[in-house]
């Protein structure tokens, strides 16, 4: 089982590196993302801090979204996801693989690059690293979810609309969480409650979503 | 074959022999002895839908008294308060239905999730507009981020992302057990959306109305919300099943059995 969840991680991130203008992509959406947002609502410093790490991770949200159809799809395309699921091997040691990888190089770069881009935001520097944080706890989830939804919705029409209508609801408590624990850093109230909530969150994705997202794989090719 | 498939297609035969037999409850899960049976039954909560509705709006209209404090329009409580409950049933009923058809392997299940989709989706609505229309003269705006209103605009959200799903996949297949793997994924979700939407509002809360204070009600006032509960409840049973019996004859027009039905209404309708 562990030779076949190593063997997806490294066929994975090979694919990844072949196609990292994809992952540099997804990045940059959030980087514009999060810097339109003072077009919108002016350059006034306070009001921006305050809104910093709402931005930051409803930009996370989206720019995790926007690589999700593309989790599954080309799989699809050439075969390869019909022989892995007929393979003796267990589905959800895969997926769990694809969906780590999928993470690693959307989910990671967008939690490093925050704090860079919450310094646009004035926000206060001993919070970066926390803002980072609940970005590497919440992220996972996110993606896990996300991954759910990817394969409901895989070689279906107008697909990617339809996965973003499916998965935002479901990923508001971990925005709640996510952007909460910063906010609660910033008015000095203890935020491990947050940060204790994500990462249940997160262990619960890992244990659950996994089955549901191999379910919904086997409609998908069927 | 290995143990495993052995042991389904057992259970799936037992499942199909049960269906069979005559006596048992289960022939009903077999679309075409369901679909006349329904026929018998909707009529019958329409009616009781309809008598129950009558007199939950003479009791709220003209019996129970005036609130104290809001005056006469308090009185839409008695529609908002059971398309809020019928709203959050519905989606656990189709949630329950999705499990039925993902354990049993039964078609009957996954239309009926599907038949009472629409029905939870318009009782959300009808609870957001009715509970705008009140908070407007109550609290003066026509809306709060209050825990229970956010949470069922998200429960609004999931079903519209129910219908559009089963709407967009053509393989009916494929729709009806994506669909229930949504239900059961939202249902899961439901609660925690709740408790931390509510947690998030306890954070921020700054001037916003409180509507977890529930005002002691009077007796009248609680009857008649019950009343007019169990006539939402009733018409969503009724609307469902006639939606159903459409959803059968849609899904079964290649049988030999819908033929004759169809010609039957077509006869039926030209006297």
């Amino acid at each position: 089982m562990g030779a076949v969840f190593l063997a997806m991680l490294r066929r994975e991130m090979a694919l990844a590196w072949r196609g990292r203008t994809d992952v540099l992509l997804a990045l940059s959406f959030f980087v514009v993302v999060v810097c339109l947002f003072p077009f919108g609502i002016g350059p006034e410093a306070n009001q921006l801090r305050a809104i910093a790490p709402g931005v930051v991770w409803v930009t996370a949200l989206l720019a995790s979204l926007l690589a999700l159809p593309r989790l599954f799809e080309h799989d699809l395309r050439d075969g390869t996801l019909e022989q892995l699921l007929l393979s003796p091997e267990p589905a959800v040691v895969w997926v769990l693989a694809k969906v780590a990888v999928h993470w690693l190089v959307t989910g990671v770069p967008v939690a490093l690059f925050a704090p860079l881009l919450a310094g646009l935001y004035d926000l206060q520097p001993d919070v970066l690293p926390l803002l980072a944080g609940t970005l590497l706890l919440g992220t996972p989830t996110l993606t896990l979810i996300g991954a759910i939804g990817a394969a409901l919705t895989l070689g279906v029409r107008s697909g990617a609309v339809l996965l973003a209508l499916l998965v935002l609801p479901l990923a508001v408590p971990v925005l709640i969480f996510g952007a909460g624990a910063v906010e609660a850093a910033l008015g000095g109230v203890s935020y491990a409650a947050h940060l204790a909530l994500l990462g249940a969150g997160m262990l619960a994705a890992v244990a659950l979503a996994p089955w549901a997202c191999v379910a919904a794989l086997r409609l998908a090719v069927q | 074959m290995n143990a495993t498939q052995e042991r389904r297609q057992r259970w799936r035969q037992g499942v199909e022999e049960r269906q069979r037999s005559p006596r048992s409850l289960w022939r009903f899960a077999a679309p075409q002895q369901f679909y006349p049976l329904a026929g018998r039954l909707a009529p019958w909560f329409a009616a009781a839908a309809a008598v129950l509705a009558v007199a939950g709006l003479y009791l709220g209209f003209f019996v129970a008294p005036t609130d104290a404090q809001q005056g006469e329009v308090y009185r839409v409580i008695f529609l908002h308060v059971p398309a809020a409950w019928m709203s959050m049933f519905l989606y656990l009923v189709m949630a329950f239905w999705g499990i039925v058809g993902w354990v049993l392997n039964t078609r009957l299940s996954f239309m009926m999730a599907h038949a009472l989709a629409p029905t939870g989706a318009i009782w959300c609505f009808i609870a957001l507009w009715t509970g705008a229309l009140w908070g407007r003269p109550t609290w003066g705006t026509y809306w709060v981020w209050d825990a229970r209103l956010t949470s069922q605009l998200l429960l609004m959200f999931l079903y519209l992302g129910y219908l559009a799903l089963t709407r967009a996949i053509e393989d009916p297949r494929r729709a009806d057990r994506a669909g229930a793997l949504l239900a059961i994924v939202g249902s899961i979700n439901v609660p925690i959306i709740y408790f931390s939407v509510k947690w998030w509002n306890t954070l921020h809360q700054g001037a916003s109305v409180s509507l977890t204070r529930a005002p002691s009600m009077a007796t009248i006032m609680l009857v008649t919300m019950l009343i007019m509960a169990f006539a939402a409840w009733f018409y969503s049973i009724a609307v469902a099943l006639w939606r159903v019996r459409t959803l059968i004859l849609e899904r079964e027009r290649h049988t030999d059995w819908v033929a004759a039905e169809l010609d039957r209404l077509a006869a039926k309708e030209k006297e």
